[in-house]
């Protein structure tokens, strides 16, 4: 446990801790108005989960509206000395908007203005608010786009793909948003406005801003973002290959790469995947392949067209059994159909999913691959494979039956067993989902007391009182009651 | 722009400079060296110098080794020790010279510092250093003399004995070839084009190539003749002072550039052609050497821009293709007073591919000096040994049977480190290939 | 302990012969490419691994000396030049490349390691690294690092930190870390991305996991030659909005031209106003149609001839003028103030109009080649060092050049760094909180401030 968690663990049970919080809340509307501060249970409970499985019942919530108001919050938790969890549309993987210890959840919700767009420069200023999509949507018609697509895309907000730094499945041709974010306004500690970064890449001195992307909301809220946007590409071409063996599927993703062409997208889905697509929403895919392979270039012209047939090739050689080449747009929404809905459709084999996110380096995804199905085995778990081949970033979803006696320990005994296999074969362990709550216990995989310290370091030279999301990132085990807090039932749509 | 100005806009400022104990000579000594202004310390060269590479230290770089001449010059440090030991543990090499992007003669630098310095090593070397340079090279029969001396010496296996001593002497005998039983000391000073007459040469024979390697002049003149040339062998020719200039032996090496400005000169040549990278580099800066003499100032330039190496002159001349097979896989390395002193480089490669049979393999980093360097292999042992091993596994991996090398101390050198390190490969002077080629040809 | 104390720990640690103490060893060590001489470090030190590294900090922190690092001194802002003495700490030696993962497209490097070494290394892989510094041939991985180096193709690649996994470093109290990790965007802050471009002043890199990217299968190289800065300027907006990425768009202007074409004859007009050279690579096939669209917008624009390279030969022959303009200046003048401005790309003429407005009114003659397709300028001022009336106007042009790219939104440095000569700029560019809060950062890692003191950050 590091300093700045100590000292938030006793927080909350002062004397008079009743009386405090009525006087924060009467100060909190004071800034907000009433109706953005909200503390009876049927408001606050909907707060008490982000798109995990874990749960925390938050104290009181608030929806500031602007920068200034944000700041003003912050004084007031700081004053009340309550914890603040930022929160963008709570659609993150890992529990990190989870208020861990109760406190101010500040909701950015309504901070939704794309403040300033400029083509010219590339640039689009957003607040925290604003729905990825809508960045695109606001610049698409002349020709451009914001890179990062998380498949949340359509509801997560940027400044939540801020926290987590966000990837998506093409951030194996753009790299994820800290590629894409030039500049920061955040709110620190002390109540503080300040921008980091500017408007150009890679300004001189320490990058504050790269600091910020993926911090998780542990060191200030950030309330806006520079955003860099790209020329909209000329041409799309995707393709889609299946296969009898999930290690001549792999083989091609290594094979593809080392050809030359950085696809936008390579994406992969196990057998186990197919059956539940083909079972829940059907895409056409034979229900006895091992594996499905879908492949997207773009670029110029000339580029996309002949980077398409090499890569139908490769498949071909690799032992495809088929290769499906979309010819228009309508035929390309086809063939993401089955990828955009696998994780919905899994709920067809299972009441619920444990969904991991560990990333390996692209030449052992066919080794790990062979380890995680041996850990299903072992473990005698269903596991689905839905994920990024290109850039090795997994995402195996055990599936499971909570009320199944036993099931639970059998799951997170698994699934650290699957995170294990992936740090031992030079990879992370978590690819864009981020930390939270529930990675926090297998930080300590990856980094050394020495690395965690220094973290701990630069946490708190922005929040030295630890106020900021406690309890998040760094390491403490994740216990099956933390878990057990979880629904009965995933809820729909849930987007990984 | 702040306190630093406009960056180069302040200047150089000797901030924090202690004086060491007191050097032997004085820092006034250094002269006013306008070369020194053109290096902007970008750095390039670092890593071309054969030294840095194996140090990685600063003072063992090329512009490290400017940087020292320039506080020296400034008065800021004294011309002590290790301002001497880092300006010998160049090899003078000139790696540099052909990486700087602002065209820093560096070698110049070196030579101006060295002949403040003098002479290298402890004052008995120091003063064997001088007698050599000042008593032995200028005078070719001297020289002559010497070399039957080493070889009667070899001859009574005296230098077995010699290679069995501990130390330096043991090592130093051991890397001399065996003293041929004729030199190069033609009876006749001119000899005929064979076919028509294309041009009229002089041919500089070189003290140690006239001794040790007598058959590479030989060939040289052979293959001269074959490619239509009258070849002058001018009589008064002396050594060509390379030695001298690099070892800070200045008067004496002025004093033999003089002698074969006149020689040359008076020969009535267009070109003086030279077989010895390092011999033609030196006397292509005779102009330089020269300059501050009124009455040769002129002579020096004009024979200076008659220099040219063998290579390099059959090159321009239009090499007449030789027609006898040589089957052999070479590798060609570069000798560094020929590629990064004289810019050479296509000249020899494209001769060698006119013979027929010849495979060339380059070597990697075939411009990178086998640490030969003149007489450097003697006075710096362990540096020039660490280069020559590296040398020679470039040389291995190449899979060739031969190296050729145009120049006499490369030759030397690389002998030398077939015989210690291995592979067992030959060592052949360009002409020697050319010449046997030509020679198959013909008969 | 004295200094003579430190000097003998230091010694029982690296060994003698790797500390220097002789005037005539550390005089070599008060300079690196910037024109301009720091103070003479007390005593350089040149260690033999990151152990060796980590006691050296620790004797210097017992001492109560400051540590400078430096690679091999190519840097162009004093980054590595003491202020006030200290330890000088010289990475040279730790220049062994660990291991190269052609299939990882993964080299785990030593600091020290020569950048052209690590693409000379990863060449028969078909792998490169892909920043390219022009100090390439010399500089080393942990400069590159430090300093967060570009390069001509960077527009493509991007500069050093996207290409560094994870760094060794050594901390300010001797202890030794990892940050980042083999799998790229590790959780947790990302701390290797502070430590790029640190500038040494957070800890001192000793070993780093970096990234290879596969060399092209072919590339095309461009010359348009144009009649002016704007038009060519017009030309590098188009090229980008077209949706094509080249791998590197720079360009030269008119004095430039002439000196590079008198000292380097690499047939450029001597008359022309501008020069762009534009590189596409990728896949073969298609090099030909993109090399085709690149010139038709060239022609658009009005550039009055086009060449393209067939071979490696005539590519690096349109490369030779680029390549070799910095050297080229050098010949012309004596002293060369290189300045290092970015603005956003589409204020690129702007910009180019400023400059040449205060070249006019200061009489400084400047000349520009630079990194056109990132906004990345790099004018370099012409003056005679002995001359102190042009010196001082030198100064004065320079500051105007950087508050001219800052009102147009641009940086005070684009790839150079800040170090010593860009660290009162620094107050230009970012308000006292911003500054305080580098100042934080940097306490958190280096309480005692004994790494690369007064560097970067002003006080």
């Amino acid at each position: 446990m590091t300093d700045a968690e100590r000292t938030t663990t006793d927080r909350g049970s002062a004397e008079g801790g009743r009386a405090q919080r009525r006087g924060l809340v009467r100060r909190l509307r004071e800034i907000v108005g009433d109706r953005h501060v909200l503390t009876d249970p049927a408001d606050v409970v909907v707060y008490e989960q982000d798109g995990s499985i874990l749960q925390v019942l938050p104290e009181v919530v608030v929806l500031p509206a602007s920068t200034s108001e944000v700041a003003a919050v912050v004084g007031a938790a700081r004053e009340a000395n309550v914890p603040i969890v930022p929160r963008g549309s709570g659609t993150g993987l890992a529990g990190g908007a989870v208020p861990a210890e109760g406190g101010v959840v500040v909701s950015l919700a309504r901070m939704t203005r794309i403040r300033e767009v400029d083509l010219r420069g590339r640039i689009a200023v957003a607040e925290a608010g604003v729905i990825n999509l809508d960045v695109t949507r606001a610049v698409a018609g002349q020709g451009y786009f914001y890179a990062p697509d998380p498949s949340s895309q359509a509801a997560c907000s940027i400044g939540g793909n801020v926290a987590n730094n966000s990837g998506g499945p093409h951030t194996l041709a753009y790299g994820v948003t800290t590629n894409h974010v030039l500049g920061l306004e955040v709110v620190l500690g002390d109540g503080t406005v300040t921008w980091l970064g500017g408007r150009v890449p890679d300004p001189p001195g320490y990058d504050l801003t790269g600091v910020f992307v993926g911090s998780e909301g542990t060191l200030g809220i950030v309330t806006a973002a520079a955003l860099r946007l790209m020329r909209a590409r000329e041409a799309v071409r995707t393709l889609l290959a299946i296969f009898d063996r999930m290690d001549d599927a792999t083989d091609v993703v290594v094979q593809i790469t080392a050809a030359g062409i950085v696809p936008a997208a390579l994406e992969m889905m196990d057998r186990t995947t197919i059956e539940a697509v083909e079972t829940g929403a059907p895409a056409g895919y034979p229900r006895d392949a091992e594996a499905v392979l879908l492949v997207e270039v773009e670029g110029v012209r000339e580029y996309a067209e002949r980077a398409a047939e090499l890569a139908r090739q490769i498949c071909v050689r690799g032992g495809a059994r088929e290769v499906r080449v979309a010819r228009d747009e309508a035929e390309r929404q086809r063939l993401w159909k089955g990828r955009k809905g696998a994780f919905g459709a899994l709920g067809a084999l299972a009441p619920h999913y444990y969904v991991q996110d560990g990333v390996v380096p692209r030449s052992r995804l066919p080794q790990v691959m062979r380890e995680i199905a041996e850990i299903g085995r072992r473990y005698g778990l269903r596991i689905a494979n839905v994920f990024h081949a290109g850039d090795g970033n997994l995402h195996p979803n055990i599936l499971f039956d909570m009320r199944a006696p036993g099931q639970l320990e059998r799951v997170i005994a698994a699934g650290g067993d699957i995170l294990r296999a992936c740090v031992a074969a030079g990879g992370s362990i978590t690819g864009e989902h981020g930390i939270g709550l529930e990675k926090k216990a297998y930080m300590d995989l990856l980094f050394s007391p020495a690395d965690l310290d220094a973290m701990a370091r630069v946490r708190r030279v922005f929040d030295p009182d630890g106020r900021f999301n406690p309890a998040k990132m760094f390491p403490t085990p994740i216990t099956c009651a933390e878990m057990r807090r979880a629904p009965a039932a995933i809820p729909a749509g849930l987007w990984i | 722009m702040g306190e630093h100005g406009g960056g180069g806009a302040q200047e150089r400022g000797g901030r924090g400079a202690s004086a060491g104990p007191a050097g032997r000579r004085t820092a006034a000594a250094i002269p006013a060296i306008p070369e020194l202004d053109r290096c902007v310390h970008c750095g390039l060269c670092l890593n071309h110098c054969p030294t840095y590479r194996v140090t990685r230290l600063e003072a063992e770089s090329p512009r490290g080794r400017i940087h020292l001449v320039r506080a020296a010059a400034e008065g800021r440090i004294d011309l002590g020790e290790r301002f001497a030991e880092h300006l010998y543990l160049c090899l003078m090499c000139r790696a540099c010279e052909t990486a700087c992007p602002s065209g820093v003669q560096y070698g110049r630098i070196a030579e101006a510092a060295r002949a403040v310095l003098g002479p290298p090593g402890s004052p008995v070397a120091r003063w064997a250093a001088r007698a050599v340079f000042t008593r032995l090279l200028p005078f070719p029969g001297r020289v002559r003399r010497a070399a039957r001396l080493l070889g009667a010496a070899q001859r009574l296996g005296l230098a077995a004995l010699a290679r069995a001593l501990p130390g330096r002497v043991g090592e130093m005998a051991a890397m001399l070839p065996a003293v041929p039983r004729h030199f190069f000391t033609p009876a006749t000073e001119v000899f005929p084009a064979l076919g028509p007459a294309r041009a009229r040469v002089g041919l500089l024979t070189g003290c140690v190539m006239s001794t040790l390697f007598a058959d590479v002049d030989a060939a040289t003149v052979r293959v001269l003749q074959r490619n239509g040339c009258e070849v002058v062998v001018p009589r008064t020719q002396v050594c060509c002072g390379a030695l001298n200039v690099h070892n800070g032996e200045v008067a004496s090496a002025r004093a033999m550039a003089r002698a074969n400005v006149a020689a040359f000169l008076a020969a009535g040549v267009e070109a003086a052609v030279v077989n010895a990278a390092g011999c033609g580099a030196a006397m292509k800066e005779y102009g330089h050497l020269l300059a501050d003499d009124p009455a040769w100032a002129e002579p020096a330039r004009r024979l200076a821009g008659m220099v040219a190496d063998v290579t390099e002159f059959l090159a321009r001349l239009g090499p007449l293709p030789p027609a006898g097979r040589v089957d052999l896989t070479v590798t060609y390395q570069d000798p560094c007073h020929l590629a990064h002193g004289q810019k050479v480089r296509a000249q020899p490669r494209q001769l060698l591919g006119l013979i027929p049979g010849l495979r060339l393999v380059e070597m990697d980093g075939s411009d990178r000096c086998c640490g030969s360097a003149g007489i450097y292999n003697i006075t710096h042992p362990h540096m020039s040994r660490t280069l020559l091993r590296e040398k020679m596994q470039a040389i291995a991996r190449t899979g060739a049977r031969a190296v050729v090398a145009p120049n006499p101390g490369c030759m030397l050198q690389l002998r030398y480190g077939a015989r210690a390190y291995g592979p067992a490969v030959a060592v052949y002077h360009l002409v020697d290939l050319l010449d046997e080629s030509y020679r198959a040809g013909d008969a | 302990m004295g200094r003579d104390g430190l000097v003998r720990r230091l010694r029982e640690i690296v060994g003698d012969r790797y500390v220097l103490a002789d005037p005539a060893d550390v005089v070599v060590y008060e300079a690196d490419a910037l024109p301009l001489t720091g103070a003479l470090p007390d005593v350089v030190v040149l260690p033999g691994s990151a152990e060796e590294v980590a006691a050296v900090v620790r004797a210097a922190a017992d001492g109560g000396v400051p540590v400078i690092p430096r690679g091999a001194g190519t840097g162009l802002a004093g980054g590595a030049v003491p202020e006030g003495g200290g330890v000088l700490v010289v990475l040279t030696r730790l220049d062994r490349i660990l291991s190269i993962d052609p299939r990882a497209r993964l080299a785990d490097v030593e600091a020290g390691v020569v950048n052209a070494d690590l693409n000379a290394a990863a060449r028969p892989y078909g792998l490169t690294f892909a920043p390219d510094p022009g100090s390439q041939a010399a500089s080393t991985v942990g400069g590159n690092i430090a300093t967060n180096a570009g390069g001509p193709h960077c527009l493509a690649y991007g500069v050093t930190t996207h290409h560094v996994l994870a760094a060794q470093v050594v901390l300010a109290d001797g202890s030794v870390v990892w940050v980042g990790g083999a799998a790229s965007d590790a959780p947790g802050y990302d701390l290797r991305g502070v430590l790029v471009g640190s500038e040494g002043t957070l800890g001192i890199v000793t070993r780093a996991l970096v990234r290879l990217v596969r060399l092209p299968e072919g590339a095309r190289t461009l010359l348009a030659i144009f009649d002016g800065v704007e038009p060519a300027s017009r030309a590098v907006s188009d090229i980008i909005a077209s949706g094509v990425v080249p791998a590197a768009l720079e360009m030269l202007d008119a004095l430039t031209l002439r000196i590079v074409e008198d000292f380097v004859h690499a047939g450029y007009p001597a008359d022309a106003g501008a020069v762009l050279l534009v590189e596409v690579e990728g896949v073969a096939d298609v090099l030909d149609r993109l090399a085709d669209r690149i010139r038709a917008l060239c022609a658009r624009h009005g550039a009055r001839q086009i060449r393209t390279a067939a071979t490696e030969e005539e590519r690096a022959l349109l490369w030779k003028g680029r390549k070799e303009a910095f050297g080229a200046l050098g010949r012309v003048r004596r002293g060369v103030y290189l300045a290092d401005v970015t603005v956003p790309r589409h204020r690129l003429p702007e910009m180019m109009r400023r400059v040449a407005e205060i070249a006019a009114r200061t009489g400084v003659p400047i000349a520009n080649f630079f990194h056109a397709g990132d906004g990345n300028l790099h004018p370099n001022l012409l003056y005679d060092p002995r001359d102190p009336a042009a010196a001082a106007a030198v100064a004065r042009a320079g500051e105007e050049i950087v508050r001219a790219g800052l009102e147009l939104g641009g940086t005070i440095t684009g790839e150079h760094g800040v170090g010593l000569d860009k660290r009162e700029q620094m107050r230009w560019m970012f308000t006292d909180a911003d500054l305080e809060a580098m100042r934080r950062l940097r306490r958190a890692w280096d309480p005692h401030g004994r790494l690369n003191p007064g560097k970067v950050v002003p006080q």
